[in-house]
């Protein structure tokens, strides 16, 4: 690793890159899945190579390859300063970093039991129980449940002379019960839903999460949801169960709150932002009750790291503070031109990606009442619980989610449950209208392994800590 | 490994090579090799200069063993014999440590078509070509006083799979994409091209309907949501029938009970046929699966009939019938995906589509797409860049984006008619489809 990188960066600078950095990337991933009490998949997919990201004339060129020789880092290297040179050609403005960056050390994950060092029996008796206790109820159709681990080796080094290396692991997992009817499919999963719940740690996470105590009632919860009552349409007070809401501040401050996407950068794909500069420190984005932070340095999260793909150090900063919307996730390159400094967000997809702004840690901070007491005070409402759809327009304003689970609230209490419940607003409309936010006894990391954005398409592991929160004049319930 | 000299792959011979040392090294009764290879670029660009440009080359070798009943997957990115043999290795070592469990069978050989999907021209682009295709979007919006944003893509790559029972196919292909956004002060528009040979790609073309799109968007008020008649452009018909394939089209899905399809039953409107064809050369042709079977035309839907479905080695198993080569990779309990569909085209020309509709929408394209009930093919998402209103057979106004929830198979219940003209649309991940452009009688937008 250390060889190819020094090699990178010498011969960036020969041939004349006035800023260069390299990552040499090592990454080994193990997924299993058990599906209707037989163990369906296992895989051990690994995957090396480097990236060089280089400054020439002002403009960027980047390529990446799978062959960590000597020779073929000359010939990357060409390329990246060859494209740099062509990027040049039709650039805007030169790219402006800020202040050098100059980090060096080392991080691990704390790790209390290497996933890998886990024997492959022992992960799939984990999933074999809870597929059994799934299988206990009658009339669920398919049973699925699914574990990931992930170790990434990473060397981060620049021409600056920042030098850093990580040793990263993941640990995920997840159980999902589905039963079906000649004209109805419902599923209910634990802890969250699309696939896992995953956070950085080793097996201990996976002991913690305690599938098998779940399996039974998201088994009976599947069934009864096929008789439930349609969730009705109305202005309704809702409450989100906590992995709901860290999904909806993802869609809608996480994402609005990138600066690439603000400065068009992802305009052509992902789109852009509502949350424009003008707005910075004026918009009135939630009610007080809403505090969101963006923080990498929060335990078990997905997006915790030592450094991200810049060399910045992992930090917290404020997004949103009591409502107002005071800060943007930033990069070296966007955060120039609003004279900050990157609050150090840019996180790349494997070796053979450049680095975005992604998420890091994005979490409404804990209130001070709890679940039971925001039922107790409301009288006529939803209670939604576990994603099943979600959908938000390019400048992240218009959204519409969908939950596996919703109940009505009548006087203070839970009645029925409902099937198919949806609600939908506006971003800013809908966070101002958040009345209550449970305390910190109930809230929880969320792990979201599957956020999307750049071309070629990048995937980025982030983290939301979330706590059931209460909405007052919410549209609920679009179908008929 | 010795290189293609442009694209950098792997020459085939080499390739063979490799994966033959690599089955005749197994120790495991039945053993399957997958190797993806690709060598791809794309410059992306935004407030009309280009801001990201990167290119990559890399490598899949994929493993999957059967040993005494019990299967391991194991995968490198490593194209040597010692990175050969770790794969080999660990994909034993896991299948020897799982109990037994119900075995996808691998498929015996099977000759499989020649489809060309090569274009030299592609393979070779250079990044300044791709600057200067670039660079025209740019200077053309910037002329109008507008913004440009978009990405050029241009790769080549290659897939082979053989296995223990004698099967060897390999496949090469290159893709050239390019997609933009036009922005002004108040409004947006939108257009893509695809193509295996990027000198099919027109930059004037293209820039001439993204800025013309744009123009014309600018400045749209509000619209009562409702249900109203609609165009829909290409860009959304294919959006809509990749939601199909993903949710209806499989026959994992029917197994399971999850799908929308009701065999033998019309599911849609009369002039509605969808089918499934990774041989046709107007599409983005593949000659066989990701298990190494041949790839069969199959009919889906057929003049608004449920007429099929896509099957891998598993779900074919299963029914004791044959795979109709829509297996994914290796372990895959998703099921089989149907990637290179078709939609019948029909008389009208698309410029004709809204001459008789007296008051409706003209959706240019869709974003962010989910199900909402997979049974009843209810999906939600946006219309954007590009909704304006019809009235009284012309587009008069530019609408803001509107939410829409919609059954699929009851929109297309209402298909009045259907253009003439087809557009390929490759997909973001995988596959391509090649659709009309639709006029329906009723689509429900919510907000």
């Amino acid at each position: 690793m250390k060889d190819i990188a020094e090699a990178a960066l010498n011969a960036a600078q020969v041939k004349g890159a006035g800023y260069a950095d390299v990552r040499v990337d090592e990454r080994v991933q193990q997924d299993l899945v058990v599906k209707n009490g037989q163990l369906a998949a296992v895989s051990d997919d690994a995957s090396q190579g480097f990236g060089v990201r280089v400054l020439v004339d002002g403009a960027w060129g980047f390529a990446g390859s799978d062959r960590l020789e000597k020779a073929e880092v000359e010939e990357v290297v060409a390329r990246a300063v060859r494209i740099a040179r062509a990027s040049a050609r039709v650039r805007s403005k030169p790219v402006d970093l800020g202040p050098p960056v100059t980090s060096r050390g080392t991080y691990r994950t704390p790790v209390e039991r290497d996933p890998f060092t886990v024997s492959l029996s022992e992960k799939v008796d984990v999933l074999m129980r809870a597929d059994q206790a799934m299988g206990s109820v009658k009339d669920v159709r398919t049973r699925e449940g699914s574990m990931e681990f992930i170790r990434q080796r990473k060397l981060f080094a620049s021409t600056e002379g920042a030098w850093t290396e990580q040793d990263l692991y993941e640990s995920g997992a997840g159980i999902e019960a589905t039963a079906t009817s000649p004209d109805d499919v419902q599923s209910r999963s634990y802890p969250n839903s699309f696939g896992r719940h995953q956070g950085s740690g080793g097996f201990e996470f996976i002991t913690a999460l305690e599938l098998d105590k779940h399996g039974e009632r998201i088994g009976e919860e599947a069934v009864a949801l096929l008789t439930a009552v349609q969730c009705p349409s109305g202005i309704k007070t809702l409450i989100l169960d906590a992995s709901q809401v860290g999904l909806q501040i993802h869609e809608s401050c996480g994402h609005p709150t990138e600066l690439d996407r603000v400065f068009g950068m992802e305009a052509a794909y992902a789109g852009t932002s509502f949350m424009t500069p003008e707005k910075l420190n004026h918009l009135r984005y939630g009610s007080p009750k809403v505090t969101i932070t963006a923080d990498a340095l929060t335990p078990t999260g997905l997006g915790t790291f030592g450094w991200d793909d810049e060399g910045i150090p992992a930090q917290r900063s404020h997004l949103v503070k009591e409502g107002l919307f005071v800060g943007y996730l930033t990069s070296r390159e966007t955060a120039s031109v609003l004279g900050q400094q990157s609050n150090g967000t840019m996180r790349a997809d494997g070796w053979n990606r450049i680095p975005l702004i992604r998420m890091t840690n994005v979490s409404l901070e804990p209130g001070d009442t709890s679940l039971e007491q925001m039922i107790a005070d409301t009288k006529d409402g939803v209670y939604m619980e576990t994603n099943r759809s979600w959908s938000i327009d390019d400048r992240r304003l218009n959204f519409q989610f969908g939950t596996q689970l919703a109940y009505e609230i009548v006087a203070g209490k839970r009645g029925r449950m409902l099937k198919n419940a949806t609600y939908a607003g506006i971003t800013p409309e809908f966070w101002n209208s958040c009345d209550a936010v449970a305390g910190r006894s109930e809230w929880k990391v969320w792990g979201l392994a599957n956020c999307g954005k750049g071309q070629p398409p990048q995937v980025a592991h982030v983290a939301h800590g979330a706590a059931p929160a209460r909405f007052q004049n919410v549209k609920v319930g679009i179908l008929k | 490994m010795k290189s293609m000299e442009a694209a950098r792959l792997t020459e085939g011979a080499e390739l063979k090579r490799f994966m033959d040392g690599l089955l005749q090294r197994s120790t495991a009764e039945q053993t399957e090799v997958m190797v993806t290879e690709w060598d791809s670029a794309l410059t992306r660009f935004a407030n009309n200069g280009i801001h990201q440009n990167v290119a990559e080359r890399n490598a899949q070798v994929r493993v999957r063993v059967v040993k005494d009943g019990r299967t391991g997957v194991a995968s490198v990115n490593q194209m040597d014999e010692r990175a050969a043999n770790d794969v080999l290795r660990r994909a034993i070592e896991i299948a020897a440590l799982q109990p037994k469990a119900e075995v996808v069978p691998m498929p015996g050989p099977a000759p499989s078509r020649e489809a060309d999907a090569w274009s030299s021209a592609t393979a070779d682009a250079t990044p300044e070509e791709r600057a200067e295709f670039v660079a025209t979007i740019c200077n053309r919006a910037e002329k109008a006083g507008l913004k440009a944003f978009g990405a050029f893509s241009t790769s080549a790559g290659q897939l082979a799979i053989g296995n223990s029972l004698g099967v060897f196919h390999q496949h090469r292909g290159t893709q050239a994409t390019v997609n933009s956004v036009v922005m002004g002060d108040a409004g947006s528009g939108y257009a893509d091209r695809g193509a295996i040979d990027v000198a099919q790609l027109n930059k004037d073309e293209l820039a001439e309907e993204v800025i013309e799109k744009a123009k014309r968007n600018q400045n749209a008020q509000p619209i009562e949501p409702g249900v109203y008649e609609v165009v829909l452009e290409e860009y959304a018909v294919a959006e809509m029938l990749e939601f199909m394939s993903y949710i209806g089209f499989s026959a994992l899905a029917a197994q399971e009970e999850r799908s929308f399809m009701r065999h033998g039953e019309r599911i849609t409107g009369d002039a509605v046929s969808i089918w499934d064809d990774g041989l046709d050369p107007s599409g983005l042709p593949a000659p066989f699966d990701f298990e190494g079977v041949p790839k069969q035309r199959v009919d889906l839907i057929k003049n608004g009939v449920a007429s099929g479905l896509v099957y891998d080695m598993q779900t074919a198993t299963r029914e004791g019938r044959a795979s109709t080569g829509h297996g994914l990779p290796a372990p895959n309990t998703d099921g089989p995906f149907a990637v290179n569909l078709f939609m019948q085209p029909g008389a009208t020309p698309k410029a004709e589509l809204a001459s008789e509709i007296k008051r409706g929408i003209w959706v240019t394209r869709f974003w962010y797409v989910r199900i909402v009930q997979p049974k009843a093919s209810i999906i939600t998402g946006m219309t954007r860049e590009g909704t304006f209103l019809i009235e009284d057979g012309r587009i008069t106004r530019p609408v803001k984006d509107l939410r829409f929830t919609q059954s699929m198979l009851e929109a297309l219940e209402g298909t009045l008619a259907i253009s003439r003209g087809t557009k390929l649309q490759i997909g973001e991940f995988i596959g391509a489809s090649r659709v009309p452009a639709l006029r329906l009688k009723a689509f429900t937008f919510t907000s």
